[in-house]
């Protein structure tokens, strides 16, 4: 008898996470990993907080390993509620939003695009351009379809405006979108204070629904107050946010897989429903989500030292990062390239939008075994005082006749 | 209902039709525990070990792996790939399928770190849904409540096949291999390892052979939920017999394995699920299309319940450990069996008990109606699931007396 198996095709591998895998296989010395999008410190070495470790001491060996609830641990839920509503928001004082802890950002992310498809399963949602490339696989998994919005201008290294509010009035009303709360994940490249206050006004002309993944508060400004900022106008002008939140970079938490997907709702009462609807997609996908992460931060967040140590190491990430944008830029002004690098300082987070080519990206590889994806996304939590000259002259190497 | 006073608008939910679901059966069993102020009452609903004392268990050689990975300063918390702890990966097929498995050893079997049972069922019956050529799966009557749910989502269609038999509170064979042969050919068939949840039923050694045979010759294929490896007769090999006779044969099939019991480790959902091929190049094709499952769904498994697990594996000292304190866990359990069946005996209980003692695993299916249980919970405190399963795992010495008066109550009183 042979194979059920027999037609199964090989699958293709991850665009990002194939970069790092060609990247362990180099052998050259100087090869530089600027793919994937986990914070680096300055010699390259991932980094535990230590907020994170004495959470850990206090941990271990002291609790049991119940199953949490189906929505997950609540003190964790409650701390990470207070992150994106603030402090003291009326909307967490009333009881108004649905709150489940969820599998990092895109364990949230599946789970509103589920019970989008579920409760509203005529509807579609709109993704920028581009994207967190797995968002696309998330909404087609969940049978939810997709439309594209503008989003990066590509002449500007900038954001296309006009190209996003045009499809933002042109959508049906009481369309979903998705959008990147603060450090778009894969360009950088934010709207100002005052373009988010216009898209919030627009949203509300057309009566759209807002979805906000938000992976990398605290981590793009090094306030996460500040970061928060999108959301805030949002809710202040009234919309019923959903947000996708993640501990993976701000906490350094990535394979704890700690995140929280919240829904605001009119009511007590409706947050209730739609909590308990949440659970019973989340039952029949993991039955309820894992305790240690969620227990590191709800010990971190709830221990007024403890998170006070917290923000000083996330705003030491973001400076490092802040840092390193700021260095690459001189450094190839200084080489005298003829292309303008503005937008390495103009983009905020974990990523730049170089606007290298494709073919150029291939050169970086071939010649300087530089790693990074071939839209010209740059990790710069992967640039170190180390390798930012190798860098930069390898930049300029592939760019100056262009 | 506005924030802002000047902004003049207020969204209307797009989520205000929406309905309250209703309370997870299992779960929600724990949620009327917690509000009653009895204080003779007694959990025998969901399906956590607990101790003489009725406390949650951690495992002495957990809190060692443990220790050990928290003093571990070189330890990152790196994203696992998609496909998980590979040591873990390794370990856990060799757990289920035996160390010496030619289906190991020949690279046919492909291993995917998952979120416990659930997780593995789910991103199974994923796969399965996209990739395998029938749509329905056969599930036993009664089963897990939660595996019908998990099977629809996942896109398949789910069948029952007779399973239990009320009258003799054992295994309805001839319904079983009835059901089975008129399937349709190819047709997945789900099997519960060992210790059925919830009935405690498990068919004999030759009862499992006939299964195999029949299964086989239908090309049916098995999927089997293994949640209680060791925990049923306390032997881990004892218990994954029927698993492993289905490889020894040659033939696919797939396994969920789950550690929340059998390692106490519940709350951090650490499972596997392992799919035996024919071929190890097929079984790399699989894991390919596993991970787009994963991918969308949660990108790549949590890393702290798995590295407890492959630490624990992969030490000879702390293995052996291991199987010493899972043993005494089982071990307990059966012993409540026959303490709770001496005292019905004891009281005169009118009907037959020795299910009791016959049943294996952590769950007893009483045959108590929905009444009788109803009436147990009001008149005695006493909390179980509606179709009269009690978990073994939540009494002890002292509380068995308490369960036998109002087992006698409810048998004598409702009828």
């Amino acid at each position: 008898m042979s194979s059920w198996w027999r037609s199964v095709d090989p699958a293709p591998k991850d665009p990002i996470l194939g970069v790092t895998e060609a990247f362990l296989a180099d052998s050259s010395p100087n090869k530089v990993n600027v793919g994937v999008g986990a914070y680096r410190d300055d010699n390259g070495k991932p980094v535990v907080l230590e907020c994170v470790r004495e959470a850990e001491r206090r941990i271990a060996g002291n609790l049991n390993m119940e199953y949490l609830p189906m929505g997950g641990s609540v003190k964790m839920v409650e701390e990470t509620l207070k992150l994106s509503y603030g402090e003291k928001s009326e909307f967490i004082r009333d009881k108004r939003i649905a709150a489940v802890q969820s599998l990092s950002g895109t364990g949230a992310c599946r789970l509103f695009a589920d019970f989008q498809k579920r409760f509203h399963p005529d509807s579609q949602i709109h993704i920028p351009v581009p994207t967190w490339a797995n968002h696309h696989n998330i909404w087609r998994d969940a049978q939810v379809p997709q439309r594209t919005f503008h989003y990066y201008h590509p002449e500007s290294r900038g954001l296309d405006f006009a190209g996003l509010m045009d499809d933002i009035k042109n959508a049906p009303n009481g369309s979903f979108f998705l959008l990147h709360a603060c450090a778009h994940n894969p360009t950088g490249v934010d709207p100002s204070e005052e373009q988010w206050r216009e898209i919030s006004h627009q949203f509300k002309a057309k009566g759209h629904f807002p979805f906000f993944d938000m992976a990398y508060q605290g981590f793009a400004s090094g306030d996460p107050e500040r970061d928060a900022k999108s959301i805030r106008i949002f809710l202040e002008d009234g919309h019923l946010v959903g947000i996708a939140q993640s501990y993976a970079k701000n906490m350094g938490l990535y394979g704890q897989r700690v995140g929280c997907l919240s829904v605001l709702c009119e009511d007590e009462k409706q947050a209730m429903a739609v909590k308990s609807q949440l659970q019973l997609l989340a039952r029949p996908m993991y039955s309820n989500p894992p305790v240690h992460g969620a227990l590191i931060v709800s010990t971190i967040l709830s221990d007024p030292g403890l998170k006070k140590l917290w923000l000083k190491e996330v705003k030491v990430m973001a400076d490092r990062i802040i840092g390193m944008r700021t260095a690459l830029r001189e450094n190839l002004e200084k080489m005298g390239s003829p292309l303008s690098w503005e937008h390495i300082t103009n983009q905020i987070g974990m990523f730049c939008y170089s606007g290298l080519a494709p073919e150029q990206v291939d050169r970086l590889t071939s010649e300087f075994h530089i790693y990074l994806t071939r839209n010209g996304r740059i990790s710069m939590a992967g640039v170190t005082t180390g390798n930012i000259g190798y860098l930069a002259n390898a930049i300029h190497e592939v760019t100056k006749s262009a | 209902m506005s924030a802002s006073p000047t902004s003049g608008f207020h969204a209307d939910s797009v989520f205000a039709h929406i309905d309250r679901a209703p309370e997870d059966p299992i779960l929600g069993v724990t949620v009327a525990y917690n509000k009653d102020p009895s204080p003779i009452k007694l959990n025998l609903g969901v399906g956590a070990y607990r101790t003489e004392e009725g406390k949650p268990l951690v495992l002495n050689v957990v809190r060692q792996a443990e220790q050990q990975l928290v003093n571990d300063r070189s330890r990152v918390k790196e994203y696992l790939p998609i496909v998980g702890l590979a040591d873990f990966n390794k370990l856990s097929a060799k757990l289920i399928l035996g160390a010496d498995s030619p289906a190991v050893q020949e690279n046919r079997v492909t291993t995917v770190q998952c979120l416990s049972g659930t997780g593995s069922l789910r991103v199974g019956g994923e796969f399965l849904a996209r990739h395998y050529h029938q749509r329905t799966i056969y599930i036993p009557l009664p089963t897990w409540g939660n595996h019908p749910k998990v099977f629809t989502l996942a896109g398949l269609s789910v069948k029952t096949y007779r399973y239990y038999d009320p009258a003799t509170r054992g295994l309805n064979f001839q319904g079983l291999l009835e059901d089975l042969g008129s399937a349709p050919s190819g047709a997945i068939v789900l099997l519960h390892a060992c210790a059925h949840n919830p009935t405690g039923v498990d068919p004999t050694i030759q009862q499992w052979e006939q299964i195999r045979q029949l299964m086989r010759s239908k090309s049916l294929l098995p999927f089997f939920d293994s949640a209680y490896q060791g925990f049923a007769s306390g032997s881990l090999d004892a218990d994954a017999q029927p698993v492993r006779m289905f490889v020894a044969d040659g033939g696919e099939c797939l396994v969920a394995q789950s550690y929340a019991k059998n390692m106490g480790l519940y709350g951090e959902r650490v499972g596997a699920l392992s799919i035996v091929c024919k071929t190890a190049d097929v079984a790399s094709r699989v894991e390919s299309q596993l991970k787009l499952v994963i991918r969308p769904m949660y990108s790549n498994p949590p890393i702290h319940g798995a590295s407890i697990v492959a630490t624990i594996l992969k030490d000879r000292d702390m293995y052996n450990e291991w199987t010493i304190e899972l043993k005494a866990m089982a071990d307990r359990i059966i012993s409540m069996r026959q303490k709770l069946f001496d005292a019905l005996r004891a009281r005169g209980t009118p009907g037959d008990w020795s299910h009791i003692i016959k049943q294996i695993g952590m769950f007893t299916f009483t045959g108590l109606n929905s009444e009788q249980v109803a009436f147990m919970t009001k008149e005695y405190h006493i909390y179980m699931t509606s179709d009269g399963r009690i978990s073994m795992a939540g009494l002890s010495s002292k509380t068995v007396p308490h369960l036998a008066d109002a087992i006698h109550a409810a048998v004598t009183r409702v009828v």
